[in-house]
């Protein structure tokens, strides 16, 4: 997908103020017509027209994938973040018309398994909500593991109760209550597949904790989507096009080639899905990745970069776009 | 004996690697044949770990299809549990139990021919593990499991190229083409066109 890949125009059905931190959005398309069907754990890019800055923020879809009238996704306003979540929060309004893209799924559940075990942190917990409500009537095995600050916090705990009974297990920080992982991960039977969403340091603790235990690598899946980090301006050269663009503070190498004109590949703009992965023609500096696609050794060698969330610092960088 | 080398081939082609020992809450090696030295190998691998690797592994070993039998071997090792069954169809009504009694954590490691190795590997897919999560080792003889396209049996052991089919009675080009679903090769008739001209078999897979 590209800026000029098809998007769909949908009005801003319903906005529920879900606690503190969190809304909910509802989407359904302008012309009345139903939502292509999408899979649990999928997402879509929202555009937004930020008062003459143009964000794309990735959010995962939460709705039931058997409900085609429209889309719902939970924001969590981000007071240090650049700007999109605040935008959700403080300007859309019911009624409002904008524009979304079709969704995409890196974050499915696998059909091998016998059994899902799901581990969410936060606003982590609303992949979970679209691919329960895809499972469950499948007859599919699985169980949800939600760690919340507080009860307050704690986005859909009832909601969840009340659809999935005991097979929701709920931690609450503030009671210093937290997931035993170690005993979690020993006592599912073979055939299990992991899944984790939510803050960096939970997937991190969740993947290392899995392989230190046997776990194979393709049974163990997870989804963080990255917010462009703010950084030092810098001037990147385009090879292909021609051209060479100044990257704002808080723009992305993405965001800039964007506003320049520039038709780039992008799927979830979050440094997990690979689609933007760019050649590097010349590097005089050093790039700061953050992405989570390039390995390490590709990360190394500095000849690829993800425009989507990567930055860099030095005298020159040339990239085949 | 040495790693086996094959030549390169076709995507669809299984390729092997060495038994490596991975952290893990339990450890099942299945082995057939020469497969036993490999299981060896593994556990000389670990080290001092291996001591405590044993404790917590189970071991089914079958004889190869030229009739090498190494249990001696295997059983030397001194794992919490290691069994010898005559054929591979005799062991798989344990694999099978050991796999549903199994929690992840669980490392499976197989070793010896090819077709042992898809046997197992086929148990250890249909009780939720992906294929790619188990360690396989080629030890010992090359003979396939082929099954024929044309009528659908299939022929074991088989050692030249082309063969006659066990079943239809059909002349049979074995392609490196496999299925892991049937952990077997494919039989292609290979004097379709012109019936009766068939080159010489070769030994192909001995």
């Amino acid at each position: 997908m590209s800026v000029g890949a098809p998007r769909i125009d949908v009005t801003v059905a319903e906005v529920v103020q879900v606690n503190d931190l969190i809304k909910r959005f509802r989407f359904v398309r302008t012309d009345g017509g139903p939502m292509p069907t999408f899979s649990g754990g999928a997402h879509v890019v929202v555009d937004m027209d930020d008062h003459g800055t143009r964000r794309m923020n990735p959010y995962s879809l939460m709705s039931d994938p058997g409900d085609v009238s429209g889309y719902e996704i939970s924001v969590r306003r981000d007071e240090a973040g650049r700007g999109g979540s605040l935008y959700m929060h403080r300007h859309v309004t019911p009624g409002m018309a904008m524009q979304i893209s079709y969704p995409v799924n890196l974050f499915p559940a696998d059909a091998r398994a016998k059994k899902h075990l799901f581990l969410a942190g936060g606003i982590g917990i609303t992949p979970f909500m679209s691919l329960m409500a895809q499972l469950q009537p499948m007859g599919q095995r699985f169980e949800l593991h939600y760690a919340v600050r507080s009860l307050a916090l704690g986005a859909y705990v009832d909601r969840l109760r009340d659809a999935y009974a005991e097979r929701v297990h709920i931690y609450v920080d503030e009671k210093g209550e937290a997931i035993d992982l170690k005993s979690l991960l020993s006592t599912q039977p073979l055939g299990t597949h992991l899944y984790v969403c939510g803050p960096k340091g939970m997937i991190d603790w969740v993947k290392a904790t899995a392989t230190g235990m046997g776990w194979p690598k393709n049974t163990v899946h997870s989804e963080e989507f990255l917010a462009p980090p703010v950084g030092q301006p810098f001037q990147v050269e385009l090879a292909a096009s021609g051209k060479s663009i100044k990257v704002g503070a808080a723009q992305s190498i993405l965001e800039a080639m964007e506003a320049a004109g520039v038709d780039a590949p992008y799927l979830c703009r979050g440094g997990a899905c690979g689609q933007c992965e760019t050649a590097v023609v010349r590097c005089d500096g050093h790039i700061h990745h953050h992405d989570h696609w390039l390995s390490d050794d590709e990360k190394a060698s500095q000849t690829k970069i993800m425009p989507c969330v990567s930055r860099f610092e030095g005298k020159a960088l040339v990239l085949d776009r | 004996m040495t790693k086996t080398v094959f030549e390169k081939s076709i995507r669809s082609r299984p390729v092997y690697d060495e038994l490596q020992p991975r952290p893990g809450t339990a450890h099942l090696c299945v082995a057939d044949g020469e497969g036993a030295e490999a299981v060896c190998d593994l556990f000389a691998k670990a080290g001092t770990a291996a001591a405590e690797m044993l404790a917590r592994s189970h071991i089914i070993y079958v004889p190869g299809p030229t009739g090498t039998d190494l249990f001696a071997k295997v059983q030397a090792l001194g794992a919490a549990q290691c069994h010898r069954s005559p054929s591979f169809w005799a062991a798989e009504p344990r694999l099978r139990k050991v796999l549903a009694d199994a929690h992840m954590g669980l490392q499976v490691y197989l070793a010896g021919t090819e077709t042992l190795i898809g046997l197992a590997q086929r148990d250890v897919i249909e009780a939720g593990l992906p294929h790619d999560a188990v360690q396989t080792e080629h030890r010992g003889s090359l003979s396939r499991r082929v099954q024929c396209v044309h009528c659908k049996g299939i022929t074991e052991n088989v050692t030249t190229d082309p063969f006659t089919c066990s079943h239809c009675g059909l002349n049979l080009f074995v392609r490196d083409h496999y299925s892991r679903r049937l952990a077997a090769f494919q039989g292609v008739n290979i004097d379709a066109e012109d019936p009766g001209t068939v080159p010489p078999a070769v030994e192909r897979f001995k």
